[in-house]
């Protein structure tokens, strides 16, 4: 007889899978007669979806608090998760929002659409919860097959569908890299559990870690970076980003990527982090590269998502230095830049997607020209963005960086440190260059106004956290430490 | 090394018996039947296309979706069997995992059949 494991920690990931189906069935019975009533039903289920997230946002800071290991080991929910799923379930909440009114215009709006973002998040939350490598693979497939799907969304597009495509075979084929490194690591090992890959390694054990698990785990690096779209696997972000409907893009660009970032924290810190002199070097190099790519490929961008792109390639080299410097300091900080990123980028999406002319979407910066005309308040919200972007105090961009740089001091990577200021100086260049298109260029065509409610409200408020992160800091930066600690007391 | 070979011998005897009742039914068709053969007949079968065409042809998309849709259930009975063996000691804890993966398979169906994936026309 098995025994039937504790549920308890399981209960928002139960919960979200429950509302995924039910939403799923709700949408399916309603009669689809005509365009209307499809309408109709796609802003019934994405609202419900919506707060179904905010309750399954409760749920998880309920079972939060001490560290429970269930499913023999397959599932740990501890505040390390129970933080990035928090920041998870943020990043879908606000992208259903943005997306609501995006869909019917582009006539696109169907219920699917909310239940495989609801998939995608269940997906992502079994993933930071993972603590086998078993487990870890199941939800990444889950979040990757509902992401693949929304990416080509908007099928009768042409480069919506190629999006889509692209973004399969170079998914399947970093889930194959990923695959292959774990089979590496469990046939040297032989165990796929974090914990008991933790013990095989720690203090003394750490020379005997064979070859082939070294090349196993760089392996899974691999396939992690390709999540994360950190440089050298970086390059199906551009294309995929620019070809996804807007708000996909920018779930794309917080969503998966927090929960891959969480990922590649609990994998190399969790069982391989006694192994950190083998795989840091690794490291060190796709975060330099990142930063680096990130700020002089976005200098020519005349494509506001395709920089948009660049711009998080660039932000996962910056987080990656905290995962270099691999102490409670580094995770710590790549867990506040992660939580102040979310919010930027959703912010700065939300403002890409009141750019209409005529009830058409455009995406080029020259469309910006003279938003601080027609929408002033959209204008200041996008220039806080760019500016908290480009690291500029007292917004919290440069406080995220800050941590981070600072993880890095504490730990002697000056480099590190040095190139990361450096290329966040060129950077600004291009965040700053939006902000001058927007205020002092002259406009050819203006953007149309009034924008949408929803848009306004996200804005507002993605906005007004990344301007008063400063006067509050405690409520992000107490629970990113107190996370970090957990990661780090065994 | 012997004995482990030896426990093989069922499967070597199985496959002899094997080859030797599928060659006495193609050899009897030769034999006994009378044969009438016309295009259809002698071409070989591939699923209503013509077997050595061009691969570029069109057809259509639902090929496609009937072959997913197959594959999904298909793969269902694969997990069925293993349960199914082991149902004794896995206990009620396993009669209901399976139960309720079969209840999200369930749901996925509904949704097909609703969507109208499983009609041709």
């Amino acid at each position: 007889m098995t025994e039937i494991p504790n549920m308890v920690p399981v209960i928002p990931e139960i919960f979200v899978a429950v509302i995924g189906m039910a939403l799923l069935m709700l949408g399916v019975f309603q009669k689809a007669a005509d365009d209307a009533t499809e309408v109709k039903t796609a802003h019934l289920v994405s609202r419900l979806g919506m707060i179904s997230l905010v309750l399954t946002m409760m749920l998880v800071a309920t079972v939060a608090g001490s560290t429970f290991n269930t499913f023999s080991g397959m599932f740990v929910s501890d505040p390390f998760a129970v933080y990035f799923k928090i920041l998870i379930l943020f990043a879908s909440a606000l992208t259903l929002a943005i997306s609501h009114n995006y869909m019917e215009n582009q006539g696109i709006a169907r219920f699917e659409y909310t239940v495989l973002v609801i998939f995608a998040t269940l997906g992502m939350m079994i993933m930071i919860s993972a603590s086998n490598l078993m487990s870890l693979y199941l939800g990444l497939e889950m979040q990757s097959l509902s992401l693949y799907v929304i990416a080509t969304f908007n099928r009768d597009d042409e480069r919506s569908t190629e999006a889509g495509l692209k973004y399969f075979v170079l998914g399947a084929v970093a889930s194959g890299m990923l695959l292959y490194g774990s089979s590496l690591v469990y046939g040297f090992s032989g165990t796929t559990d974090f914990q008991m890959l933790g013990n095989m390694f720690d203090g003394d054990h750490a020379p005997d870690a064979s070859l082939g698990l070294i090349v196993g785990i760089v392996f899974i690096l691999a396939g992690l970076s390709f999540k994360v779209s950190a440089v050298p696997f970086h390059m199906w972000t551009p294309d995929v980003y620019e070809g996804a409907p807007t708000p996909v893009t920018a779930f794309f660009s917080v969503g998966p990527k927090i929960a891959a970032i969480a990922l590649f924290i609990r994998v190399m810190v969790g069982p391989f982090g006694d192994l950190v002199q083998h795989w840091q070097q690794i490291i060190v190099l796709i975060s330099v590269a990142s930063m680096l790519l990130g700020a002089f490929a976005a200098i020519n961008q005349t494509n506001i998502k395709r920089m948009m792109a660049y711009s998080s390639i660039g932000h996962v080299g910056y987080a990656l230095i905290g995962l270099v410097v691999a102490n409670e300091a580094g995770v710590r900080g790549i867990m506040i830049y992660m939580a102040v990123y979310l919010f930027m980028n959703i912010g700065a999406f939300a403002c890409i997607l009141t750019m209409r002319r005529a009830g058409r979407m455009v995406e080029k910066i020259s469309d910006l020209s003279g938003l601080s005309k027609t929408h002033p308040m959209v204008a200041a919200a996008l220039a806080i963005f760019m500016f908290s972007m480009a690291g500029i105090p007292p917004l919290a961009g440069f406080f995220s960086k800050l941590y981070i740089f600072f993880a890095a001091v504490e730990s002697g990577f000056f480099a590190l440190a040095i190139i990361g200021v450096l290329s966040s100086v060129v950077g600004a260049f291009y965040y700053l260059r939006i902000i001058k298109v927007v205020y002092f260029d002259p406009p050819d065509e203006t953007l149309d106004t009034p924008i949408d409610r929803n848009l306004g409200y996200v804005i507002f408020g993605t906005a007004l956290i990344v301007v008063l992160f400063f006067a509050f800091p405690g409520i992000i930066i107490d629970g990113a430490s107190a996370a970090a600690a957990a990661m780090f007391t065994k | 090394m012997d004995e482990i070979l030896l426990e093989y011998l069922p499967i070597l005897i199985f496959l002899g018996i094997a080859i030797v009742i599928a060659g006495i039914c193609v050899g009897a068709s030769y034999v006994v039947a009378q044969q009438r053969p016309d295009v259809a007949k002698t071409s070989a079968y591939e699923c209503g296309f013509d077997a050595f065409d061009d691969a570029r042809r069109q057809f259509d998309v639902r090929f496609y979706l009937v072959a997913i849709l197959f594959i999904i259930f298909d793969l269902e009975i694969a997990f069925l069997f293993p349960w199914a063996i082991s149902l004794g000691d896995i206990g009620l804890y396993g009669f209901w995992s399976m139960m309720v993966f079969l209840g999200v398979l369930t749901i996925g169906f509904i949704y097909e059949w609703r969507k109208g994936a499983l009609e041709w026309e």
